[in-house]
């Protein structure tokens, strides 16, 4: 089991050997996170770039972690002081990065299918750190890694409900790929408007409420809402309507199956989609899969950069 | 000069028969079983003899976007596609609005002599949607229709204004298709593929609406509206519809529409090739085309020819223009049409000539008879060939089918009398 190819660009064709090899990996790395000196010298002389084209301090400040505990000289790149603002493409850019000799470039971008225009057009490795609404894999594999790490077989033993905004989510459809590739029961929820025509390509059962999405699940999976959009779509009315129709609380939660858990890919919105009795309650993993997510993107870059021989 | 044709199949509208074509002048003057004498003799030993095509709607980006094509590099490329005549969209810069910038494009396109170029002028002035463009000036000027392509009207007074006063002086509008309010910004077809993709959808009835109100218009004031590219089979039913009811209205689609779905989009990891505008549509709107391509329904086949630099092209898919080029493929992929048996040879001549003569008036095109203009197209329906460098004449290359292999093509195109091209040379 392992993994051969130069890029992470999506779960959507990723084998289950593939997967559960990440997992596998990132345990490794998890154990080492637990130890008094985190850092070993794995990427030692490599480069990473951390090519940021949005703003997402979580998900940046999470691999350029993991980067470092690897020995690995890492340069971030935000694109609100950058090239692009000068009319430079996307491929110029990751060329010019490529011809700097770096070795990885991480990079998130508000274009789906930005990662692939990157991939084929550049010799360095890509991860896709988010494209657009396309996907987001290493948030999937640590979810995944979440999921194991509290007992959740990753087969069709487990029922797992991802509610929110599904149309405009990577995570939703990075966790939706990987879930159905390892046989997962996936579940999704979103009022009508955040849910893509023809969701049955994510073969998950589309739930008709909050109760029918919590009842029999044995993970939750909140996505972060933004209710103020600027792409023409209708905003939803209020977050006081979004918190009471599909909102995460306590009482909704009590319709799980016992020891369900809840994840959110973070920022929350409190008091929106996830209530804070739920948040900082017993069935929340969100500060694990934080903690799990350097494990796994140390994983993810050691991987890369042994590919590269 | 006569230039003879000899041992091919003439293809019309309504008959397909093996027969000489002597050519004098800018005039076919004979057809004949006998061998003639000519200065130029052009053997099409199993080839077809069509009338030129002719291409209702093109895009030269002449003037203002000449670096993505120009009205001699799309002259090029419309003669090397078998079209002797283009007519060309009024989205340039400045946009073609005004009885000046009409006859300077005609000018330059007879001085580059491969083609004989209408222009579509502007319905609103400055493409802005408001107020209408001097109609009589520029049909004057030698417009042969109206339309903001690319920019819907979307006020539907505006539009019944200019049907109404298109209609004063023989002419008619295009609609380019679309309800804006229902955009989204939207990228590709709203469907399973872009969901998966996790790409902006715009909705089939975005069209629709839009084909219904401009088809109401056209009933409300008696004009011609001819819808260009064509892409949902629910438009077409909306079409199918009016057409019974005894409203004058037309329809064309393109090749694109009917040779790919979205699902090359996922085949073809978000290549930008594949995006335009209507986007490719499912393997269902595909059938319903072939379908009314078959059935008589669709009037006009037209390529929608859209240049854009290849540095506008490799993009992230969502900030990539609309478009691709057509005029080249045209031909092969209509052929496909023929070969696959959803048309006959007949068919695909009123499709690509016949019927645009009809519907713009021009009564010495669209046939090859004695009389005619010697606007001919000699296809050869089995040269096989990679669409490249060699054989591109447009500036642009944004093709899905750029480097790919095709099969037949136009070999030789005569303009007026003239040979305008020659498959490689
Ligand atoms: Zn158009």
């Amino acid at each position: 089991m392992s993994y051969k190819r130069k890029d992470l660009l999506g779960t959507i064709d990723l084998s289950t050997d593939e997967i559960l090899y990440f997992l596998d990996a990132a345990k490794e790395f998890k154990n080492l996170n637990l130890q008094d000196i985190k850092k070993i010298d794995y990427l030692r002389g490599k480069t990473t770039i951390n090519a940021f084209y949005e703003n997402s301090t979580r998900t940046r400040t999470s691999f350029e972690i993991a980067a470092k505990r690897l020995g690995a000289d890492t340069i971030n790149f935000s694109s609100s002081n950058s090239s692009v603002n000068k009319g430079e493409t996307l491929i110029d850019t990751m060329n010019n990065m490529a011809a700097m000799k770096s070795d990885i470039i991480v990079l998130r971008h508000p274009s789906s299918g930005a990662a692939k225009l990157a991939s084929k057009h550049t010799d360095a490795s890509i991860v896709n750190a988010g494209d657009g609404m396309n996907e987001h894999p290493s948030q999937a594999l640590l979810d995944l890694f979440t999921l194991r790490e509290f007992g959740k077989s990753l087969d069709s033993n487990t029922t797992v409900a991802i509610v929110g905004d599904i149309a405009r989510s990577r995570v939703a459809r990075s966790d939706a790929w990987a879930m159905n590739t390892l046989g997962m029961n996936v579940k999704i929820f979103a009022p009508t408007m955040m849910m893509p025509k023809n969701a049955e390509v994510f073969n998950a059962h589309i739930c008709k409420n909050m109760e029918e999405a919590c009842e029999g699940s044995d993970v939750i999976i909140m996505l972060r809402i933004q209710l103020e959009r600027g792409d023409g779509d209708v905003s939803f009315p209020s977050s006081r309507e979004y918190s009471k129709f599909f909102g995460l609380n306590k009482k909704r939660i009590a319709l799980a199956n016992k020891n369900a858990i809840v994840l959110h890919p973070g920022p929350i919105n409190r008091g929106v989609e996830l209530n804070s009795d739920v948040a900082d309650g017993e069935h929340s993993v969100i500060l694990n899969q934080v903690e799990s997510g350097v494990a796994m993107r140390m994983a993810i870059l050691n991987t890369l950069i042994k590919n590269r021989g | 000069m006569k230039i003879a044709i000899q041992n091919g199949t003439i293809v019309n509208n309504n008959e397909k028969f093996k027969a000489n074509v002597l050519i004098e002048g800018d005039r076919i003057v004979k057809i004949t079983s006998d061998e003639i004498e000519a200065d130029v003799k052009i053997d099409a030993s199993g080839k077809f003899i069509m009338p030129g095509l002719i291409d209702m709607h093109v895009h030269f980006r002449d003037p203002g976007y000449e670096y993505k094509d120009d009205i001699i590099s799309g002259s090029q490329a419309a003669v090397a596609g078998g079209v002797t005549t283009c007519l060309c969209m009024a989205n340039t810069n400045p946009v073609n609005d005004n009885a000046s910038i009409t006859r300077e494009m005609i000018r330059k396109a007879r001085e580059c002599g491969l083609i004989d170029l209408m222009p579509i002028a502007a319905i609103s002035k400055g493409l802005g949607g408001k107020e209408l463009v001097e109609m009589g000036d520029l049909i004057e000027a030698g417009a042969v229709a109206f339309s903001d392509d690319g920019l819907p009207v979307s006020s539907s007074s505006v539009m019944r204004a200019a049907l109404e006063y298109s209609k004063m002086f023989g002419s008619f509008c295009i609609s380019h298709s679309e309800d804006c309010s229902l955009c989204r910004q939207g990228v590709m077809h709203e469907g399973k593929v872009s969901a998966i993709l996790g790409l902006k959808g715009m909705a089939r009835e975005k069209e629709e609406i839009a084909v219904s109100r401009d088809m109401l218009l056209a009933k409300l004031t008696n004009a011609h509206i001819h819808i260009a590219h064509v892409s949902s089979e629910y438009s077409l039913k909306i079409i199918e519809m009016g057409r019974k009811e005894g409203i004058n209205i037309t329809c064309e689609v393109t090749p694109h529409h009917f040779s790919f779905s979205d699902d090359d989009i996922l085949q073809n990891a978000y290549d930008a090739n594949f995006k335009m505008s209507p986007p490719l549509r499912e393997i269902s709107d595909i059938k319903a085309i072939r379908e009314a391509l078959k059935s008589g329904l669709v009037d006009v086949i037209a390529t929608d020819h859209a240049p854009h630099h290849n540095d506008e092209k490799i993009v992230e898919f969502d900030r990539a223009p609309f478009g691709i080029i057509g005029l080249q493929t045209l031909v092969p992929l209509t052929l496909k049409l023929v070969k696959e048996g959803v048309i006959s040879l007949e068919r695909m001549v009123e499709l690509t000539s016949a019927n645009a003569a009809k519907m713009l008036n021009l009564k010495d095109k669209g046939r090859i008879a004695e009389g005619m203009l010697a606007d001919i197209a000699v296809i050869d329906p089995d040269i096989e060939y990679i669409y490249d460098e060699k054989i591109n004449r447009s500036k642009s290359i944004n093709s899905p089918l750029f480097g790919k292999n095709l099969k037949g093509a136009a070999v030789v195109t005569i303009k007026s009398g003239k040979i305008v091209y020659k498959f490689g040379e």
